[in-house]
């Protein structure tokens, strides 16, 4: 390595106060949350501006009283089904998808490949497929929040692009082999493909988990079936956190009624911020491939 | 190419293929049909619903038997009193956003590519993309709590002399606010890309620079950014195609009746008209007006940068 310039070292200096300034911009607003959910519940109603650490004595009141809360728990084990439902069933119309895509000879290869990729650049628009949901019947069912926005062009994308670098001899011996198209798909290249299937099921898993809006148009009557971020919605963005508490009584409630949205909001981002450090090298590799052929 | 002599061999060429081609890739065919029907059902069938942007639809006479009105919603959009401010808002708050949201994650990747720890690297990186994982109702809620009367962000204008209450309710600050919270959100995301892209620069041209007595801001102008410069142009033209896209998620949530005058966009009015409303002509015809500005300029892009520098999506 070579001697650096005095000018480099003080760069290199101010380059690193200024990342780590960033880096409690990036993490400060959540800390503040973080805070604010333990704190003494008539201090948070009084204070303002930032919390740095909790006000007054912790006290995790604002999360007993969410745990006992049964719209908040039925909102959360919603997100669970439609989470794990909607990513399986994109995973597997995906993996379909860019398996045809990925294979070479087909005489309507190009045809399928361009019916897909068509869709990331035109669509009908909020309405007609609103209108085309509604059409089908799914409307306040909880199929509509699994089914449509299930499958991404983009990710069908990613996974061909993994599926084409797996060596076209091994497929064709199977072939020979008399293996049918399934069973290649199923036991030469699912197995080999864990990898990419991981990158697949966290993109649609974290899109799942924070989608909102789909619910907010297609669950016109049925509260019961809202998933956490919508309820958080009604708790924080308009303020109808009396109602969704009423059904629980007692004192605590007019107590710790301050932390409420604090403690929502953090059961909604504790799985994620607990599970994205171990996953987003798998973002980075789908980010990846993704860049190259998009 | 063809001429008549020729075309009847080819035709007769292509059902023998056809033949073949079924024969041998049926299996192939029967896998691919669950994403047909997938994506013809949620995707095409509402592209074919968009023909009721030129009728008055009628959910009961469906789309076929709805009177045709040809371009009537359409007039009715550009002479509306809401049309300049709806082109002014999405205009603007895309032009800043861009302004700010592109650049950012290139200088922030390049400030990254100078740490010579790879463990503070490493930290930095994994830190910038947390906010990429919080739900967009989660950074409005807080977004609300910091720009409420007494919250931080209102605070911190009030120092400055501001004294317009609440920053949230504000109609002065709602692009600030929404291109900042964005920038929060997809900054280290973002910069992913060029991070990567400046990993894939040949580690000899910087050699190659040092021998001729570059110093390090030499070699971030000369090579570096040269390096990484066909991937910048490239997303460009991306970014650009979508210059009317402000997505109505973010906005519906973040905007209200006070913040209406700066933070309404045509996303955020077709959302209005077509499911609260359910005004859907009107609603789809709107969107249609959005998505065929956003592709005139996502090709124009492409084209110039074709023409000027060789670099093109396609």
């Amino acid at each position: 390595m070579m001697k650096r310039s005095a000018g480099e070292k003080v760069f290199a200096v101010f380059n690193t106060i200024f990342l780590l300034l960033l880096c409690v911009v990036f993490f400060l607003p959540v800390w503040h949350v973080a805070m604010g959910s333990i704190s003494d519940p008539l201090k948070v109603a009084a204070s303002s501006g930032l919390y740095l650490k909790p006000l007054g004595k912790p006290t995790l009141g604002g999360y007993r009283l969410i745990m006992q809360n049964s719209t908040i728990l039925r909102a959360y084990g919603n997100t669970l089904i439609y989470v794990v439902s909607s990513t399986l069933f994109g995973l597997v119309l995906t993996i379909l998808a860019a398996y045809v895509m990925s294979t070479r000879g087909l005489l309507f290869g190009k045809t399928f490949a361009l019916f897909v990729v068509f869709t990331m650049i035109f669509n009908g628009g909020l309405v007609p497929t609103f209108l085309v949901v509604n059409k089908l019947g799914l409307i306040d069912t909880r199929w509509a929040l699994i089914i449509p926005g299930a499958v991404s062009a983009y990710n069908i994308i990613i996974m061909r692009t993994s599926f084409s670098e797996i060596p076209g001899e091994m497929l064709d011996a199977a072939r020979i082999d008399g293996a049918d198209e399934f069973k290649i798909l199923t036991s030469i290249i699912l197995p080999v493909s864990k990898a990419i299937i991981a990158v697949i099921v966290l993109f649609y898993a974290v899109q799942h988990w924070n989608a909102w809006f789909n619910a907010a148009i297609y669950l016109q009557k049925s509260r019961n079936l809202y998933p956490l971020q919508l309820t958080l919605r009604e708790i924080v963005l308009q303020a109808t956190e009396n109602s969704i508490i009423a059904d629980a009584d007692g004192q605590d409630v007019m107590i710790f009624r301050p932390l409420i949205k604090y403690a929502t909001i953090m059961i909604s981002i504790i799985p994620m911020m607990i599970v994205y450090p171990f996953v987003q090298k798998y973002f980075v590799t789908g980010v990846m491939i993704g860049s190259v052929k998009g | 190419m063809s001429s008549f002599s020729t075309a009847k061999p080819l035709k007769k060429k292509f059902t023998e293929r056809l033949k073949k081609d079924f024969k041998n890739h049926w299996q192939m065919y029967l896998l691919a049909l669950p994403v047909i029907a997938y994506f013809f059902i949620f995707n095409y069938a509402p592209m074919f619903g968009i023909v009721m942007a030129f009728e008055k639809f009628q959910i009961k006479k469906g789309i076929f038997g709805s009177r045709f009105v040809g371009f009537e919603n359409f007039h009715r959009f550009f002479i509306s009193p809401f049309f300049w401010r709806l082109l002014r808002n999405t205009l603007l708050i895309s032009i800043y956003g861009l302004l700010f949201s592109f650049p950012l994650p290139i200088i922030f990747a390049l400030c990254l590519n100078e740490v010579r720890n790879r463990k503070f690297k490493k930290v930095v990186q994994t830190v910038s993309y947390l906010p990429y994982f919080i739900s967009v109702v989660v950074v409005v809620s807080i977004l609300f709590d910091f720009g409420k009367a007494n919250g931080l962000i209102t605070n911190i204008a009030t120092f400055f002399g501001w004294d317009g209450g609440a920053v949230i309710s504000s109609a002065k600050w709602f692009r600030t606010l929404y291109i900042g919270s964005n920038l929060w959100q997809h900054l280290g995301y973002n910069s992913i890309i060029f991070i990567s892209a400046l990993a894939a620069v040949d580690p000899t041209l910087y050699e190659a620079a040092r021998i001729d007595g570059a110093n390090r801001w030499q070699q971030t102008l000369h090579v570096t950014l040269p390096g990484i410069a066909s991937t910048i142009i490239v997303l460009l033209i991306l970014r650009l195609g979508q210059i009317m896209g402000v997505g109505y998620e973010k906005i519906i949530l973040m905007y209200g009746p006070s913040t209406y005058e700066t933070g309404d966009v045509i996303a955020s009015y077709v959302y209005r008209t077509g499911i609260l409303d359910a005004d859907y002509s009107y609603s789809t015809a709107v969107n249609l007006f959005n998505s065929l500005v956003n592709m005139v300029v996502l090709f124009t892009a492409n084209f110039i940068s074709r023409k000027v520098n060789e670099t093109s999506i396609w």
